[in-house]
């Protein structure tokens, strides 16, 4: 059994937590996402250009490599988490050119090394993937994809060619930040994308109120958390990880038991 | 359409839309359908007379072309005061800083406002440098009556301010950009994550020959209107072509322009000019000497960039060729060793700026003034009978206040 294949349980949803490596103290955030529930990282890679991520994100990644964080510290930071928890699906997310820049064989070869299960890039279309896919699952790493409101039944199959882990429903057309997605929009999507594949489909984009992953959790299977922690970051620093436990930790009740009842 | 040989430099893209190992789609999923549809439009527009036929009346009679060729007698005869014995080629220029608006972008912004309209979008968005595709698309939007919002760093608002006051009066709305640098690359992030979030009613009018693929091809080709008439006005007036081709290079669109429809005659040579800002050991623009191949709004090309691929901020004097990336076309054409590709720092390019100023009355923008410079070094190592052509792409109006500050004059 994969990590992610513990994760997504098929009783209940999943809560993936989003937080930029370098931002703030990492390994001590990435600790209180996990005491308070999550049951999976999603570490981002800063980058200077994030253009499909909304203010909050890219503060995040300018705040990052402000501090100096280079692509061996996020790599150091992925390895420690690993060691520190051996069985919490482990993702790294970001844009193309980091992570292609000294070819995709030589990152593969880092996140086997590091421990991490998959990947999320960005702006790396499916049509693009012969510049990282084949690398990744040469070591067993995840390539995972973002599905989005536009992308539809004709398209679908080119997403999910090639991809495994689990599939990232993106529910707004837009950029990460505060907007979202109706319900009626999110299950209606979920149901048919499930048509099509067998992969978990974990739902994100303007998720910040345990009200709202509730409603996804009960339609999804897994629910993604990424701009609201980023803000605990950005306004507390050093001081983030206890205010990111306790909404890690109502969120996670929430995602947790939306289906009982 | 002309005819494409097997081994023609003129058959790129592939269909997937790479220029050998450049170019490419590299967007979000959520802008990818709306690619591949822009992609079958402009495959469709490309076969429609009528599409052809409204492009070629508006430049006609909107634009003012074709733009006249010049013979720079002036400047020739200047620079051949220091050339050696024999050598000192003449000197001409496509004149498409004469266009209406005062650049070549127009040519461009022309032929994208009819795929939006034919596509049936009803809102336009642009980033802007110089802000001179910023005014050619505040103006294609006048002309056609769509609301138009212009992507343009904080720091090119204050330098272009000219500009920006004229977007306004053609009734855009400018959002200054500020993070990052607060020039161009911000603004086509900016820009990126408008569309993104307006994919259903939006068309990006994205202003040079980069960003994802069909925008690299479709913008030279409607660019290469340039190279089309120069190519048969210089036959008519000379009886030849020319030895050698010069262009500055942003993000490349008016090299491309100019280039494309003579990739294919042997004997013409190329050179397209980047800006080497304060030098190439120092902060510059010029992705092609200094950078190395990575991925960027869009597509696979050459960046200006450290060894964990983050981007770094460029530097010219010249806001319309402050971007850190080339069109990926001109990163396969240096790479087949096709065209050559050089760079000119600030200080050069703002003493030729002053050369042809009085020289042939007539004062460039800071972006031809990089290939002014490039032709001042070029023209006294070739012979007099060879003759060199270069693209004033945009007239200087709006660069007088950059130009007086460095010169330190008070205005
Ligand atoms: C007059 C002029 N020339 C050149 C450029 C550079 O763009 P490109 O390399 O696409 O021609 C600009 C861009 O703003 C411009 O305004």
């Amino acid at each position: 059994m994969t990590r992610f294949q513990s994760a997504f349980k098929p009783d209940r949803a999943a809560l993936v937590c989003f937080i930029t490596a370098g931002d703030g103290d990492t390994a001590a955030n990435l600790d209180a996402l996990v005491e308070g529930g999550a049951d999976v990282i999603e570490l981002g890679m800063p980058f200077t250009d994030p253009m499909a991520d909304g203010p909050a994100i890219q503060k995040a990644n300018l705040r990052s490599l402000a501090k100096g964080t280079k692509t061996a510290d996020v790599l150091a930071m992925a390895k420690a988490f690993r060691e520190r928890h051996p069985d919490i699906p482990l993702v790294l997310m970001g844009y193309a050119n980091p992570m292609v820049r000294r070819g995709p064989e030589w990152f593969a070869d880092r996140l086997e090394e590091v421990g991490a299960d998959g990947v999320i890039c960005v702006d790396l279309a499916p049509e693009e993937d012969p510049d990282l896919g084949p690398a990744l699952r040469a070591k067993g790493i995840s390539p995972i994809r973002l599905a989005t409101p536009t992308t539809d039944d004709k398209r679908l199959p080119k997403v999910l060619e090639g991809s495994s882990g689990f599939l990232y429903y993106v529910s707004v057309a837009g950029i990460t930040g505060k907007q979202q997605a109706a319900i009626d929009s999110i299950e209606a999507n979920v149901t048919r994308i499930k048509k099509q594949t067998d992969l978990p489909i974990a739902v994100g984009f303007g998720v910040r109120t345990p009200q709202q992953a509730e409603a996804i959790a009960k339609v999804a299977d897994g629910v993604v958390v990424g701009s609201a922690f980023i803000d605990i970051v950005g306004e507390h620093g050093e001081n983030a990880p206890q205010h990111l436990r306790e909404l890690t930790a109502s969120l996670a009740k929430a995602v947790h038991n939306a289906r009982k009842g | 359409m002309t005819e494409q040989k097997p081994n023609s430099f003129r058959n790129q893209p592939d269909e997937r839309g790479h220029f050998g190992q450049f170019g490419g789609r590299y967007v979000a999923e959520t802008l990818m359908p709306l690619i591949l549809d822009l992609e079958q439009e402009y495959t469709a527009a490309k076969k429609d007379p009528a599409f052809d036929a409204q492009f070629q009346d508006l430049l006609e009679h909107y634009v003012g072309r074709p733009s006249p060729l010049y013979h720079a007698e002036r400047l020739t005869e200047e620079l051949r005061k220091d050339a050696p014995e024999g050598k000192g080629a003449e000197i001409w220029f496509k004149r498409d800083e004469l266009n209406h608006t005062g650049a070549h972008k127009i040519n461009n912004c022309i032929g994208q406002i009819l795929l939006a309209i034919r596509m049936g979008k009803t809102r336009i968005i642009a980033e802007t440098g110089a802000g001179q595709h910023g005014v050619a698309t505040a103006t294609v939007c006048a002309r056609f009556g769509l609301p138009c919002v212009v992507y343009m760093g904080k720091t090119d608002v204050e330098r272009q301010a000219p500009n920006v006051f004229r977007m306004k009066l053609l009734g855009a709305e400018i959002v200054p950009v500020t993070s990052g640098a607060a020039t161009l690359k911000d603004a086509m992030n900016e820009a990126l994550r408008d569309w993104v979030a307006n994919v259903h009613d939006t068309f990006y009018i994205i202003g040079t020959a980069a960003g994802p693929h069909p925008y690299p091809e479709l913008v030279r080709d409607f660019q290469s209107v340039i190279g089309k008439e120069a190519r048969e006005q210089m036959q008519k007036r000379t009886g030849r072509l020319p030895d050698l081709l010069v262009a500055a290079i942003g993000g490349g669109s008016n090299a491309i322009g100019l280039f494309h429809p003579f990739l294919d005659d042997p004997d013409v040579n190329m050179l397209g000019v980047e800006a080497a800002g304060h030098g190439l050991d120092k902060k510059h623009a010029a992705s092609l000497a200094g950078g190395f191949p990575g991925i960027l709004h869009g597509n696979k090309t050459y960046l200006l960039q450290d060894e964990d691929g983050q981007i770094a901020e460029a530097h010219s004097i010249s806001a319309g060729l402050d971007y850190p990336g080339i069109g990926p076309e001109h990163a396969w054409l240096k790479e087949t060793g096709r065209v050559e590709y050089t760079s000119v720092t600030d200080d050069e390019a703002l003493s030729a700026f002053q050369l042809l100023c009085r020289t042939e009355g007539i004062i460039p923008a800071l972006e031809p003034s990089h290939a002014i410079a490039a032709i001042v070094k070029r023209a006294k190592e070739m012979d007099r009978d060879q003759i060199i052509l270069a693209n004033l792409c945009g007239r200087g109006d709006k660069d007088i206040f950059t130009v007086a500050d460095a010169l330190g004059v008070e205005m």
